[in-house]
């Protein structure tokens, strides 16, 4: 039985004085896939949040057995969360490079960041070909793919992913996932990924939730979940 | 988005407190304490005046001293040179000094935020120095006295003043005048806050392009408020020249451009209520700073204590405190870049 | 008649603008490094330096060299930087910008009254760091003083260039003035950037003071207020969100206002400010952005 990761136990978050997420409760264990799925403002991003730490919430988080859920965000990072964040947060002004040498910005070990930097260009040809360029200039999914870069920089235990389909053309999406599957399956890295794009995600991960108005409405194992017509026609739109 | 209103009724009991308080506080005062508040009222007329530009349209400036210079010295000058009694030049110290205001805010137009605010800033420190260069106009670093040299003074050395039959001293006469063009002023202030130029002044201040994208012509409104701030400064400087009964180009320094506006952030930005407060602020804490301590430098170090405590703790000023604002009073002020 | 231009003058002039744009240089990096990092203008910039450079010379009274003070002091500022954005910039770190610049206006009578009540107001004065003697290069006679001052400038603005291009905190201190959200989630810890922004730039006024005092005869509290404007006037002049060109523009500017006060008659050393004055109001109605800086844009 895989342990759990990461434990969500009736969260609730609110922006200001709205309330974001009612009570979520979710898990993902070890080595797994998870999808946040949902309609816009169902609360999937909300939920990210509130794990990193960048949003007000209260409730149970536990990461590896502790609590998390009094943390900052910088201290959820260091735990070993890397957050993916919605519209990618990439460092415009400082190079691909340094973006990079950011993501290991919590690690003390020089020759294992030297040789991740080495591993995630691999994964990312077109980065490498960039790497003094200004992350700026590079385009929608180059963003993208060094925003996910620079998050596997942190040598995290599980990975945040917020809407990466969101603005990119279907054949970088492909591509994205396609990576993020093989991080997945090769190297053991949890994933806890919100998309909007349900087909994709389902295709991506083991498990998934499916969330409306900032409630758990429907959770099972993917698989089961893309054959559900009736759940599909309900939450997922097609 | 309309604040709740509190009804006719309040609004006009407060009004006959405020008058009341006004018509009779110097029984209750000593003769020194009403050339105190006479002060005061100054700052007051020059805070209004700067509130109306930073708090409703946005636009900082740290050179309203040097609006207050241009209405000093117009009444100074006037009253010296052309022999002008010198309670009437107050009005048109106020133009000149509206004027004055309009011509910084046509440049203005080009700059916001903080490059405003460091424009002004410099206009304010060359003031001094250009004072002294038009020296046959301005007297040059002696200055103008009025005591001295101006013929038709309502006060002056005699030390009473006669006004509709009542005579009084000296400083009764000037806390009534400063404070009754203050309050007048802030009754202006207040209409004009509460009609269209008030709600089009916070378009601006909220947001530029939304506010041209409904036709408000931003040139026209951003340098209204400039040219208006700046009569408010005028008719503040006039006054200080006829309290203190001299000019020089020490009476205008950087350091009252800082006064004028610590008193509108510490009275609360877009609140005409703080600005009493803030007026009283300034006056009399450098006057008790002395009170604390004497030594050399001690005055001003408590000075600046006590502006960082007020805005550690009222961040929004007296003004906000006291309406207990929720929501932020300037939007493009409170935008970090 | 033909008239010899004498190149000799001219270059000595340069470098004499050089020196003084050097000791404005550091102080403008100071207020750029602030006002990248936390988003406002440091009007108490100049008076910390001014209360540093006082610290250095109770050092030096009290049996220091130049160059160990010099060291100390750096060190000292740098810490009181820190201090000062922790005790009273960090509260009002989520105040309106309005509201962080009327501290720091307060900041400025505190540390100036503080240091008129430490130390009297009499004049005091600091030993020249460097010899007076002239050296001669390429037959023309400088004076070591200002080459000295160039020097420590620029070595002072290259190391803070190397901190910031080359360390792991330089970068995450970059990273968290561009974009402190998406730097939390790597781990860093961004309101400890923003004080040690504060301490850098302390620690560069520090430097701006020390090399202003001994090339005075004798210096008092006010020290330092001629100098904030001209490293605002050469802020301004290279950008004031521009490092780079907070530098040049403060060097331009010295060698810009030396030749002026030189070779046109009527200038002279008097209305020097307000030529740095004039320089601040033109630069920023041709071009807010100077030489250097990005052009504001605004979010709609």
């Amino acid at each position: 039985m895989a342990k759990a990761l990461l434990e969500l136990e009736d969260v609730t978050a609110r922006y200001g004085p709205v309330s974001a997420l009612h009570g979520i409760s979710l898990r993902v264990d070890e080595g797994e896939a998870v999808a946040v799925l949902g309609a816009n403002g169902a609360g999937k991003t909300t939920t990210l949040r509130a794990i990193s730490g960048t949003v007000k919430r209260s409730g149970g988080i536990a990461f590896a057995g502790r609590s998390i859920v009094r943390r900052s965000p910088e201290s959820v990072a260091r735990a070993g969360i890397a957050h993916v964040p919605e519209g990618r947060g990439t460092l415009t002004d400082l190079t691909v490079a340094e973006n990079l040498r950011l993501g290991a910005y919590t690690r003390r070990d020089r020759a294992g960041v030297r040789e991740d930097e080495q591993r995630v260009l691999g994964y990312f040809p077109r980065l490498a070909e960039r790497r003094s360029q200004r992350a700026g200039t590079l385009s929608g999914g180059e963003q993208q793919m060094l925003a996910l870069a620079r998050a596997l920089m942190l040598r995290p235990r599980l990975l945040l992913l917020d809407e990466p389909s969101l603005g990119l053309a279907p054949l970088v999406v492909a591509e994205i996932f396609r990576i993020v599957r093989e991080l997945n399956e090769r190297d053991g890295l949890a994933v806890l990924v919100v998309e909007q794009n349900a087909a994709l995600a389902l295709d991506a991960s083991a498990r998934a939730y499916v969330l409306e108005v900032g409630r758990v409405a429907v959770e099972g194992d993917s698989a089961r979940l893309r054959e559900d017509v009736a759940v599909r026609r309900s939450y997922l739109g097609y | 988005m309309r604040s709740r209103a509190p009804g006719i009724a309040v609004w006009l009991l407060v009004a006959a407190v405020v008058l009341l308080a006004y018509l009779f506080a110097p029984r209750f005062i000593s003769d020194f304490h009403s050339r105190e508040l006479a002060g005061a009222g100054v700052f007051f007329i020059a805070i209004v005046g700067l509130n109306l530009l930073t708090g409703y349209t946005g636009q900082i400036s740290l050179g309203h001293g040097a609006l207050m210079a241009v209405g000093g010295y117009t009444t100074a000058a006037l009253a010296v040179h052309e022999h002008w009694r010198d309670v009437w030049t107050i009005p048109l110290a106020g133009v000149a000094a509206g004027i004055v205001g309009f011509l910084i805010g046509l440049p203005a137009l080009r700059l916001s935020g903080l490059y405003l605010a460091l424009a002004t800033f410099a206009f304010a420190i060359a003031i001094p120095s250009l004072l002294k260069k038009f020296s046959g106009l301005t007297g040059g670093s002696q200055g103008l006295r009025l005591l001295e040299d101006a013929p038709l003074q309502v006060t002056g050395l005699s030390g009473t003043v006669t006004i509709f039959g009542h005579t009084m001293t000296q400083n009764h006469f000037l806390y009534y005048l400063t404070w009754g063009i203050g309050l007048v002023g802030f009754l202006i202030a207040w209409l004009l806050v509460r009609g269209r130029v008030g709600r089009t002044f916070r378009a601006v201040r909220d947001s530029e392009v939304a506010a041209a994208s409904v036709g408000i012509n931003l040139a026209w409104t951003k340098t209204l408020a400039f040219a208006l701030s700046g009569v408010y400064a005028g008719v503040a400087g006039s006054l200080l020249a006829i309290q203190v009964e001299i000019v020089n180009p020490l009476s205008f320094t950087f350091l009252l451009s800082i006064l004028i506006l610590v008193g509108v952030v510490v009275g609360g930005l877009g609140s005409l209520g703080g600005m009493i407060l803030g007026a009283l602020f300034v006056q009399y804490l450098p006057d008790l700073s002395t009170h604390v301590s004497t030594a050399e430098g001690a005055p001003d170090f408590i000075f600046g204590a006590a502006i960082i405590i007020v805005m550690l703790l009222l961040p929004t000023g007296a003004g906000g405190f006291l309406r207990r604002l929720a929501r932020p009073l300037t939007t493009r002020l409170y935008l970090r870049p | 008649m033909i008239l010899a231009f004498d190149w000799t003058q001219l270059a000595q002039q340069i470098v004499i603008g050089l020196a003084s744009g050097g000791v404005w240089a550091t102080l403008a990096v100071a207020l750029v490094l602030i006002y990248r990092s936390t988003g406002v203008i440091n009007f108490a910039q100049g008076e910390m330096a001014m209360f540093s450079t006082f610290i250095a010379w109770s050092l030096v009274n009290h049996g220091f060299s130049y160059w160990a003070a010099f060291v100390l002091t750096v060190a000292i500022s740098f810490a009181g930087g820190v201090a000062v954005e922790r005790a009273v910039i960090r509260p009002v770190e989520r105040a309106p910008v309005l509201t962080v610049v009327i501290v720091t206006l307060g900041l400025f009578f505190v540390v100036n009254g503080a240091a008129r009540w430490i130390w009297s107001p009499e004049t005091r004065s600091l030993p020249n760091a460097f010899s007076t003697r002239p050296i001669t290069v390429a037959g023309v006679a400088f004076s070591i003083s200002d080459l000295g001052t160039i020097a420590v400038s620029l070595a002072a603005v290259a190391l803070l260039w190397a901190f910031f291009r080359f360390t792991k905190l330089g970068l995450a201190s970059r990273a968290a003035a561009v974009n402190p959200d998406a730097s939390r989630l790597v781990g860093v810890r961004v309101t400890w950037m923003l004080a040690l922004g504060w301490g850098l730039a302390a620690a560069m006024g520090a430097v701006s003071g020390m090399l202003t005092a001994p090339a005075l005869a004798s210096f008092d509290q006010n020290l330092m207020q001629p100098v904030l404007l001209y490293a605002f006037a050469g802020a301004v002049l290279g950008g004031i969100d521009s490092p780079l060109g907070a530098v040049v523009g403060s060097l331009l500017l010295g060698v810009l206002i030396n030749l002026i006060g030189t070779y046109v008659n009527w200038v002279g050393t008097d209305l020097r400010l307000p030529v740095a004055l004039a320089v601040i109001l033109g630069v920023l109605l041709v071009r807010p952005a100077g030489l250097f800086g990005r052009p504001m844009e605004t979010r709609v």
